[in-house]
């Protein structure tokens, strides 16, 4: 489908994006999401709640700490416990009784996670499930379908995902593909009015890759677009070379969704770089090993240097953790066998995520983005300066400069 | 030399009963914990927890359940190995695990994991933890308990007896004998403690199964002044509770009215009646929390007087579980699966994946109004954190309901109804 070769978008792509602020150095900016079940602001941090359920904390957890849009993944909810039952459920908001909304992924990252079990062809990729040994074929029109079963407000298109650490002719196979995939998605959905399709940028770490897959999907009429193929492997000095580049190149006007990023620094140096939407198994799972996410790193409250210690995880955190639990309790709970300690450290952990970005939106409506950046960097590292390299170059791109 | 009466009089608390029938005592405990202002029903039951915390459950989701005890039962074995901390927090055990309202019974040992014998010597009982055996003598045992204060604690004991089969008469004996010494032991020691002035010793009833030795338990125990008793080695299978239940009934006779009577290690709803019938008024929950880990959902009905439609839908449903139940107990050869009860369902069954109805129809918890027996199937088979959390917020619901019906049927004499309908309903 051809189209204008510029940054604005074609007339009939929904607008699903309003803009509230933009930072007047860097590429950051403050939005509103309008998606079918309600309102986003971002920059957003998207929990991953894989298999239809945040990891042992309720909906109604979930929702009072004030998160309105998060993840299921396509590729394991269609093997359990299936579209079909999942339809019958009211898809997947009905299933899992969550109010707010729902991304899924096409199911495509499975290709290079779980890539012995795979095969990819044009048609699209052969899986072996590994739960009843079952043969099953995800194309573009199977993914898309899937995701129309479970209703899930923004669905991925399928893209042939490469490993950020692959080289030579397989990323650009990859890369032409993952358009023609797009089209064959766009032409498959049958609820472009009720779900929005978004299109993923590869294209791996070649910039001339990524810079044509940019101008050839921008001319599709999608509503949003994920920057995909990164967060794998690669350096970070490469990661935010191709993050800048898509930035750059990507329309104003549509939501830039960052794929795989979470990492509390990843996070504010990618709003610099122009990202509004992110998700990541990071914080959530790593509550489930016992550790606790503070703005100056992380606490692995396993650890007996937190046996006596008698205060909050961060005194400044407003979640139900800190506000009626101490480090000791939690490190005394962690070595016992009753889950609910996990479940204080993933409700921690995602009130982290969320505060966090809610900080940095509200830095950017009051137009004191990069101080916040400097002060974010100063607490997390000791001093601005004495953040990692690939982020003070990254910052200083895009003009916030640390020194 | 202690002092007894002034003892007694100290007990602030007062435990009124409103009326005994067949046995069963209905009434209230008042003027409990430290600012002598809570309430407790009896028969009542007591908040499982490990660790200070109910299984699976935060603050949030502990208070999404509808009729949670005012009481809740710590268990030595999970704490004492958190002693220093413990001692070094200074402000007791309630605050340290976020739990400053509730009231807190600590007891000596988990009643879901049993306790390896061989470990009471004339000087010291051990508990099981995580880290592994805690050795106490009663000056330990008391200086655990300074540090944890809770409201009320079961004495130091020596429950021995229950773990073994086929004890002598000399063992069962010395249980009692050294029970005894421990508690005269551990009331001294109170004494001299300002910081367990406000908290309550329950005493414990030990004798195996021996009748002379559980009266002679009973009498002696009942001559110190302890808040309350604890009746010790009724647990076990559902037979051997059934010929205890004689002797049962012998020790509470023997027992004073106004002080509350514990039993460790009976929760089955059916065992639970024979024993209030037998003068018992508080019970463990942990139940519940075994039905939730092997992925089940109590769904058995105490609802004495349901309407005429529901009876019949009820009664469909028993007959389907019980066929079923049948022919589980035939495929499995080990696990916990083969305990499985008819008092409850198993949500992992295959026929659960396309149920869109509640767990229970009719019921408020948490679960049951937002979520589907699909759903709960679906974690189940994904091995989802969330199965358990969800299947406790029921379990621990349902089975609080049972007991306030139990004090509703007591109020009004219906309890032969609600018997014949819980034996109905017992495999």
């Amino acid at each position: 489908m051809a189209g204008a070769a510029t940054q604005a978008s074609l007339e009939s792509a929904p607008r699903i994006m309003r803009l509230v602020a933009e930072c007047s150095r860097s590429r950051a900016r403050a939005g509103e999401l309008r998606l079918p079940h309600g309102t986003v602001a971002t920059p957003v941090f998207m929990p991953v709640g894989t298999q239809a359920t945040m990891k042992g904390i309720t909906t109604e957890q979930l929702d009072a700490l004030g998160c309105r849009i998060c993840l299921g993944n396509t590729y394991h909810l269609g093997l359990r416990p299936g579209p079909e039952l999942i339809q019958k459920a009211n898809g997947l908001h009905g299933f899992m009784n969550w109010p707010h909304n729902l991304l899924t992924d096409s199911g495509g990252f499975q290709m290079v996670s779980l890539v012995s079990l795979s095969e990819v062809t044009e048609e699209g990729v052969r899986f072996r499930s590994p739960y009843d040994g079952n043969e099953t074929l995800l194309s573009p029109e199977k993914s898309v379908q899937i995701q129309n079963a479970l209703g899930s407000d923004i669905i991925m298109q399928l893209d042939d995902v490469v490993s950020s650490t692959v080289t030579g002719p397989r990323v650009e196979e990859a890369m032409y593909r993952s358009i023609r995939w797009l089209d064959r998605c766009i032409a498959a959905h049958q609820r472009p009015d009720k779900q929005y399709l978004f299109a993923i940028i590869q294209g791996g770490l070649d910039a001339d890759l990524r810079a044509t897959c940019l101008e050839e999907m921008t001319k599709r009429d999608v509503p949003g677009f994920a920057i995909g193929g990164l967060s794998g492997g690669e350096s970070k000095s490469q990661f935010w070379r191709m993050v800048a580049l898509s930035t750059s190149r990507l329309p104003k006007d549509k939501p830039r969704y960052l794929m795989g990023v979470g990492y509390a620094t990843d996070l504010v140096v990618c709003v610099a770089l122009g990202c509004d939407m992110f998700d990541c198994v990071f914080p959530t799972r790593t509550a489930r090993f016992g550790s606790a996410l503070v703005p100056t790193g992380n606490l692995q409250l396993r650890k007996k240097v937190f046996e006596k210690d008698f205060g909050p995880i961060d005194p400044e955190c407003t979640c139900p953790t800190c506000q009626k639990h101490s480090r000791a309790f939690l490190h005394a709970l962690l070595h016992s066998d009753n889950t609910a300690a996990l479940h204080h450290l993933t409700v921690h952990n995602i009130a982290y995520q969320l505060q966090l970005m809610s900080a940095v939106r509200t830095s950017i409506v009051e137009k004191r983005f990069p101080d916040f950046v400097r002060d974010f960097m100063g607490t997390m590292y000791g001093d601005p300066t004495l953040c990692p390299t690939w982020a003070t170059d990254a910052l200083a791109s895009v003009g916030i400069t640390l020194g | 030399m202690v002092c007894w009466q002034d003892l007694e009089e100290s007990f602030r608390m007062k435990l009124s009963l409103t009326k005994v029938v067949n046995g069963c005592r209905l009434g209230k405990i008042k003027n409990l914990g430290k600012t002598g202002d809570h309430t407790m029903d009896i028969p009542g039951c007591l908040l499982y927890t490990k660790t200070g915390s109910a299984p699976h459950l935060t603050h949030h989701t502990l208070h999404n359940i509808h009729g949670v005890p005012a009481m809740a039962q710590l268990t030595l074995s999970s704490l004492a190995e958190h002693h220093e901390v413990l001692r070094e927090y200074k402000e007791g055990v309630g605050k340290f695990i976020g739990m400053p309202e509730s009231l807190l019974y600590c007891s000596l040992h988990d009643p879901v994991s049993p306790c390896p014998a061989g470990y009471v010597t004339n000087k010291s009982v051990s508990v099981w933890s995580v880290a592994g055996r805690v050795e106490m003598t009663v000056s330990k045992f008391m200086a655990i308990q300074q540090a944890l204060q809770p409201d009320w604690f079961q004495c130091l004991s020596d429950g021995e007896v229950s773990c073994k089969e086929a004890t002598s008469i000399k063992r069962v004996r010395k249980s009692v004998d050294r029970s005894l010494l421990f508690l005269d032991n551990c009331l001294r020691l109170q004494e001299e403690s300002e910081v367990l002035q406000k908290s309550v010793i329950i005493g414990v009833i030990e004798g195996g199964d021996v009748m002379e030795e559980r009266l002679r338990s009973a009498r002696e125990t009942a001559k110190r002044p302890v808040g309350g008793f604890l009746l010790d080695g009724f647990q076990g299978n559902p037979t051997t509770l059934e010929t205890r239940l004689r002797l049962l009934s012998s020790v509470t006779a023997e027992l004073p009215e106004d002080k509350p009577r514990l039993i460790s290690g009976v929760s089955r709803p059916d065992e639970v009646l024979e024993c209030i019938e037998r003068g018992v008024d508080l019970f463990e929950s942990f139940f519940p929390y075994q039905v939730t880990e092997r992925g089940c959902a109590l769904t058995f009905s105490f609802d004495y007087q349901p309407n005429p439609e529901e009876t019949l839908l009820q009664q469909n449903g028993t007959q389907e579980e019980i066929k079923c139940m049948d022919q589980i107990k035939k495929m499995e050869t080990t696990g916990c699966n083969q305990e499985i009860t008819s008092f409850e369902i198993n949500l992992k069954e295959k026929k659960y994946q396309e149920d869109f109805n509640p767990l229970v129809r009719g019921c408020s918890c948490y679960c049951c109004k937002n979520h589907t027996r699909a759903y709960i199937h679906h974690l189940l088979v994904t091995n989802e954190l969330l199965a358990g959390v969800l299947l406790m917020m029921h379990n621990f619901e349902h089975y609080f309901g049972f007991f306030h019906y139990i004090r509703e049927a007591l109020k009004s004499d219906k309890l032969t109804q609600l018997k014949e309908l819980i034996h109905r309903q017992a495999s």
